[in-house]
């Protein structure tokens, strides 16, 4: 422990890669992914760690996942928030932020992008087609979820 | 423990200073290492950064405007993307500064008490927790890995040689289908390249790292570089093992067209410093 971690990690890799080359040069979203949603998580005095930080969390997301991923996902309440959308009326934003949350939406969200991903995965797997234009609708990958993923394909094509 | 409410502001030098808090960046064992850390650093307003000590651990912390860091100040700092930046620049610049000398925890962003002696409290609750997880990550840093696929790159080479072809002219509406389906079939096998480099790199990673955390991919505004981020994990590699990870791991890609392999890092252990009362998943589950 009274050795240091550059020594430590021995001098070739001292020279490849020096520690804290991140500090200055990282990547914003790199960042903000671990301080904000990692390390470790303790009330201060201040508690606006508690509820802020967790809503903070969720808009960040917006900003590290699309809006047209959100509202895919169904998220919508950010429509609701001034410090996101002029359209908000302001007041009571908060409360309505942390009802939405507690009805669990963000963690559903998250589970149907994980499910959605794994669809993918596994249809290339079995080297079925990613799924066609919307224009194409009579396509027999029939449910709600891939019609979904074609949606989007169909437009990040364009 | 405290509860919320603002006790009384006699901190010292508070009848002309305005009012100060505590910020807390990282929490590391006692001794010259982290004192040695603390030197010559500053924090977000430019006051310098020092440690406080409890239990035989160390808070790296850095006194700060009461104005601007109180539940206020400091909403107004999370809202604001510039001040958001900033903020966390300064906060992991300190910790990854730290990180150099010794092992330490890093808090989340904006982990603020109201003097050294809730510091110093805070310190003594946790510390057998604490101990743990230094114990932990001693020794260790984090790497971070994050696979795109990218469509367009992969058409590249392939519209330029489909250009040589009498395309236009001859009929548009059959070029177009022609084109579509091409794109079509690019993005497909884009995607599927893509999961076999991130199953590649799984397997690479596993046999080298200590543990492994995914984060969500990375899709939004701030998403850099062309693509579409379809993994993005961290990988607790010890020390000793790093340089391996890093060479088995860097240019990985490079021969396959539509697909990127982005590895970040050395970061301090950020990802793996989240007490254990979540399980983290171990080296070798596998998603997406």
């Amino acid at each position: 422990m009274s050795d240091s971690l550059a020594g430590r990690m021995g001098p070739s890799a001292n020279r490849a890669v020096p520690y804290g080359q991140q500090g200055s040069s990282a990547n914003l979203a790199d960042i903000l992914e671990r301080v904000l949603d990692k390390g470790v998580v303790i009330a201060g005095d201040i508690q606006i760690n508690l509820l802020d930080i967790e809503l903070l969390t969720i808009k960040l997301r917006l900003l590290v996942v699309s809006v047209d991923k959100a509202k895919e996902m169904g998220i919508d309440w950010w429509e609701n928030d001034p410090s996101l959308s002029s359209r908000a009326p302001g007041s009571s934003r908060q409360e309505a932020l942390a009802s939405r949350r507690d009805n669990g939406q963000d963690e559903l969200a998250e589970e149907n992008d994980k499910l959605r991903k794994e669809i993918e995965r596994l249809r290339s797997a079995a080297e079925l087609p990613a799924g066609e234009s919307p224009e194409k609708s009579g396509q027999k990958t029939g449910d709600g979820t891939g019609s979904q993923t074609a949606r989007k394909r169909g437009r990040s094509q364009e | 423990m405290q509860g919320p409410d603002t006790k009384d502001a006699g901190r010292p030098g508070s009848a002309e200073e305005p009012a100060q808090v505590c910020y807390v960046f990282a929490v590391g064992r006692e001794g010259e290492p982290l004192t040695e850390a603390a030197r010559g650093l500053t924090g977000p307003t430019s006051s310098a950064v020092r440690t406080v000590y409890g239990s035989g651990l160390g808070a790296l912390v850095c006194s700060v405007p009461a104005g601007l860091y109180d539940e206020e100040g400091l909403r107004a700092q999370l809202e604001d993307l510039e001040r958001l930046e900033s903020l966390a620049r300064s906060h992991h610049a300190v910790v990854a500064a730290a990180y150099e000398h010794t092992t330490v925890l890093p808090m989340r962003l904006a982990t603020v008490y109201l003097d050294d002696s809730r510091v110093t409290e805070m310190l003594e609750e946790r510390s057998s927790e604490f101990d743990a997880l230094l114990a932990k990550l001693e020794g260790h840093l984090e790497w971070g890995v994050k696979i795109y696929a990218d469509p367009r790159a992969a058409a590249a080479p392939a519209e330029e040689s489909a250009s040589d072809s009498p395309a236009s002219g001859s009929s548009p509406g059959r070029d177009y289908l022609q084109r579509r389906r091409k794109q079509r079939n690019t993005h497909r096998d884009a995607y599927r390249a893509a999961g076999a480099v991130a199953e590649r790199v799984t397997a690479l990673a596993d046999g080298l790292a200590t543990a492994k955390v995914s984060h969500r991919p990375q899709q939004g505004e701030l998403a850099s570089g062309p693509g579409e981020n379809t993994a993005n994990d961290a990988y607790l590699v010890s020390a000793e093992r790093s340089e391996d990870f890093r060479a088995a791991l860097s240019g990985l890609a490079e021969d396959v067209p539509g697909v990127r392999v982005e590895l970040t890092g050395p970061w301090a252990p950020y990802s793996f410093a989240t007490p254990p009362s979540s399980p983290q998943p171990e080296a070798g589950s596998r998603q997406g």
